[in-house]
């Protein structure tokens, strides 16, 4: 075509030369051809990762005490991305000491405004570094480009600029009372949004004026250590972010070292409850954000191509992996049928495939063994006797990916309904009444987030006002914002992160 | 020979306006790259319902309106031709003797179009004449004023004997969608315009604004796609009115593959009603052919 097209257009004269005015239907080409989306993918050619990376303590890179190094793996392609320093408790301790100094020396004693003008940096230089930041978020996560473009960079940006701007202004925060900062804080977070999770913990708690030993998930520590290069390049004062990586002994480390003032957790409650008990008697503050199994109440009255669109969101956003994900979908039995036929139909068209693809709607999953837990969970399924449902498409060879899975048949005893999968698997079951869908939806040791479909507004605040839940959302899912604060009930944790309530777990108050 | 029961359309189908428009800004953000965007736009080309429809046609104009349809673009003879030429009733002679011999089709508004207000026997008259003069296709226009009063039967009668009247001539009902204003009526409308018999529902004549917009569209794909689960009954769509760029036409595209499916990405089932979306569809498949831009001077302006 392009070969034909220069024949008739010389350079020359690039209107070419008239044609005859004969009819040309006959002669045009038919497009019989099925239209597809090409690949879309993102380039990665600029991205710079190292091949090695040390801790970032004091505002440089430190060699690990014990010299061991762990990997981090595309989950999408399995190939190696880079080397990671192992954390032992001697780089915990130097980490913290170093904090402690950083936090008496200077960061504790700039005023406010100076706190807010380098957490205004550090937000904008996220900003200016999104598309990399983006790329490597799906490189070592898994999630799709248009979820890390779209949602976890802007975010993190937007909690740091939400925080700075809390810097000097925490005397109307708590009006008639001194905040004081706590001192070191040590933060663990978990693998699903690495540079997201990173900004719920290091903004507020550089607005409040207390220093950070931080440590990323060890399947994703790759953005949380290009975060270091931005402290860096900000000029923050050294010493008052530190990022130690490694597993789950690092984080105990951290934990268990006695002069952290506040542990910030999110992960699985399991490992919710092991920091719970450790600390306990030790004077030390903490939150905890752990895990969930959100309900998503679907009324008759629903608009239901929109409540479809909703449940995709809740429980297909960054395949499955979010603490808040809707993955209890409680239908009123007049629609069930109906409703389950439409998300079925809809879940055919989600683009299973390169994370780095613009137009991949479900990326990989984020490691091999959250894989083979999720399979485990479709086993269970079935042998619990519940129906499962799969989409049909094609998966890529290499990588860790699951198709998106329906259950029904399935009742509330089920371990499928009561344990956190953490994937995109989605269990079915129907209700008649308000109260049995409040009972079913609140009958679980979770408590973190739900949603509500329904065209009639007093019946959201009428049923919302009885679910245990940190957060319900109403006729949409898994929006967030920097203002509005976020946190579980029960088994889904303690304390609140987000917003003004998001400044508490940071400070100390006193009667002025 | 099966009886179709008539749904209740007093019965409003809720429909959340911020979950469509969620939606649509999710669809805009499929990535059209490379050899899928030279045959999306060339199939948005095949897609054309190359449209004049001003007090001031005069023959001449739809002669060169029809030659436009037949040869979008003299250099790339191998280029489909436009799907129809849309034109008053008293031209359809002029464009039908201009088209002999293509696939390109010929359609005509009627039904006192675009406002729709005259009495059934001169919409069924005017319908009548557009046909006997050669349209394969006729453009209706519903009674907006009878829809909003609620008198949604006689929207449905209307519709039905329109469509008696077209005979064999395909019949497409544009619901005016920037007049019932919210999506529930545009919902509302699609479903009684399909119950009564169209083959096509549209959104818009164009002569009011807003005319064609993506929730609009995506609300009447919705209501086509459940259409066709309950009858099993395929019917096309045509946006019509203010898609004017080769990029926004992609995204119509797009709203249609991922809620219709393949199937409906024919001329047979989704259409354009647009004049200037031609020359910039054009403009892009010889930027994407030879990877300059033309100036707009090189295409004819019909």
């Amino acid at each position: 075509m392009a070969d034909k097209l220069k024949e008739t257009m010389p350079s020359n004269d690039v209107n070419g030369t008239p044609k005859p005015s004969s009819p040309n239907a006959d002669t045009a080409e038919q497009i019989t051809m099925l239209w597809e989306y090409s690949p879309a993918p993102e380039s990665s050619e600029h991205i710079s990762i190292s091949d090695k990376y040390h801790h970032f303590i004091g505002g440089e890179w430190v060699h690990p005490e014990k010299g061991r190094y762990m990997t981090t793996i595309n989950p999408a392609t399995e190939n190696k991305l880079a080397e990671f320093a192992e954390g032992t408790s001697e780089d915990v301790k130097r980490a913290v000491k170093v904090a402690r100094k950083a936090y008496e020396k200077s960061w504790s004693n700039l005023s406010g405004k100076e706190r807010g003008k380098y957490i205004f940096r550090l937000a904008r230089m996220i900003q200016e570094k999104a598309r990399e930041l983006a790329i490597i978020e799906s490189m070592d996560g898994g999630k799709p480009i248009r979820e890390s473009r779209d949602v976890d960079v802007p975010l993190a940006a937007a909690h740091f600029f939400y925080y700075a701007g809390w810097a000097d202004k925490l005397g109307y925060a708590f009006p008639g009372r001194k905040a004081d900062p706590l001192g070191v804080c040590g933060q663990i977070i978990p693998w699903n949004f690495p540079l997201l999770m990173l900004a719920w913990k290091i903004a507020p708690a550089l607005a409040t004026g207390n220093t950070v030993v931080l440590k990323p998930a060890e399947t994703t520590p790759l953005t949380a250590l290009k975060f270091a290069e931005i402290c860096m390049d900000a000029g923050l004062p050294d010493g008052v972010v530190n990022i130690v990586t490694g597993a789950g002994q690092t984080g105990a480390a951290i934990v268990n070292h006695p002069d952290v003032d506040k542990i910030a957790f999110t992960g699985s409650t399991e490992i919710g409850k092991i920091i719970q008990k450790s600390i306990a008697g030790t004077g030390k503050k903490f939150t905890l954000e752990l895990g969930g199994k959100g309900p998503l109440i679907i009324f008759e009255d629903a608009p239901i191509d929109q409540a479809v669109e909703g449940i995709i969101n809740a429980i297909f956003f960054n395949q499955g992996h979010v603490c808040c994900a809707g993955s209890r979908l409680l239908v009123q039995e007049g629609i069930s049928e109906k409703l389950i036929k439409k998300l079925k139909d809809r879940m055919e068209t989600l683009i299973i495939g390169d994370p780095l693809d613009k137009n991949t709607d479900i990326g990989a999953i984020n490691s091999r063994s959250q894989y083979e837990r999720i399979m485990k969970y479709l086993e269970t399924g079935k042998n619990e006797g519940a129906e499962m449902y799969q989409t049909s498409g094609s998966l890529p060879e290499n990588g860790y990916f699951c198709r998106p899975t329906l259950f029904t048949g399935v009742s509330q005893s089920n371990r499928i309904v009561q344990e956190e999968i953490f994937g995109p698997v989605l269990t079915i079951q129907t209700f008649r009444t308000p109260d049995e869908a409040i009972e079913k939806a609140n009958n679980t040791p979770y408590g973190l987030a739900s949603g509500i479909w329904t065209d009639k507004g007093s019946k959201i605040f009428k049923t919302g006002q009885k679910i245990r839940s940190g957060v319900m959302w109403a006729n949409t899912y898994n929006k967030f914002d920097p203002t509005a604060p976020f946190g579980g009930y029960k088994e889904s944790g303690l304390g609140r992160e987000g917003g003004l309530h998001g400044l508490y777990p940071y400070v100390n108050l006193t009667p002025v | 020979m099966s009886v179709q029961i008539q749904p209740d359309f007093s019965y409003t189908i809720p429909i959340d306006t911020v979950g469509v428009e969620e939606r649509v800004s999710r669809l805009n953000k499929r990535s059209i790259k490379k050899e899928s965007k030279l045959l999306a736009l060339k199939l948005a080309l095949s897609m054309i319902d190359h449209t004049t429809l001003e007090g001031k046609d005069s023959e001449g104009k739809i002669i060169q309106l029809c030659n436009k349809a037949r040869i979008p673009y003299a250099p790339l003879p191998d280029l489909p031709p436009l799907a129809a030429v849309c034109v008053y009733p008293t031209m359809v002679a002029t464009a039908k003797k201009a088209l002999l011999g293509t696939s390109i089709k010929t359609a005509s508004v009627a039904t006192a179009f675009p406002s729709g207000m005259a009495h059934l026997s001169i919409k069924l008259a005017d319908t009548k004449f557009a046909v006997e003069q050669g349209a394969d296709e006729i453009d209706m226009v519903i009674s907006r004023g009878e829809f909003l009063k609620g008198n949604y039967n006689f929207i449905y009668d209307e519709i039905a004997a329109v469509k008696e009247a077209c005979g064999r001539a395909h019949l497409k009902v544009i619901l005016e969608t920037g007049e019932l204003e919210t999506l529930e009526n545009v919902r509302k409308a699609s479903d009684i315009a399909m119950h009564a018999g169209a083959d096509f529902i549209k959104t818009s004549t164009g002569k009011v604004s807003p005319a064609a917009t993506q929730p609009v569209t995506l609300v009447m794909l919705e209501a086509i796609r459940d259409f066709y689960n309950e009858t099993g009954q395929m019917v096309g769509m045509k946006p019509a009115g203010g898609i004017r760029k080769a990029k926004e036409a992609l995204q119509y595209l797009v709203l249609v593959k991922e809620t219709l499916g393949d199937a409906w990405l024919t001329p047979d089932y989704f259409r354009f009603g647009a004049s200037s979306l031609t020359n910039d569809l054009l403009m892009q498949i010889v930027k994407q052919l030879t990877g300059v831009y033309q100036g707009i001077h090189y295409f004819s302006n019909d």
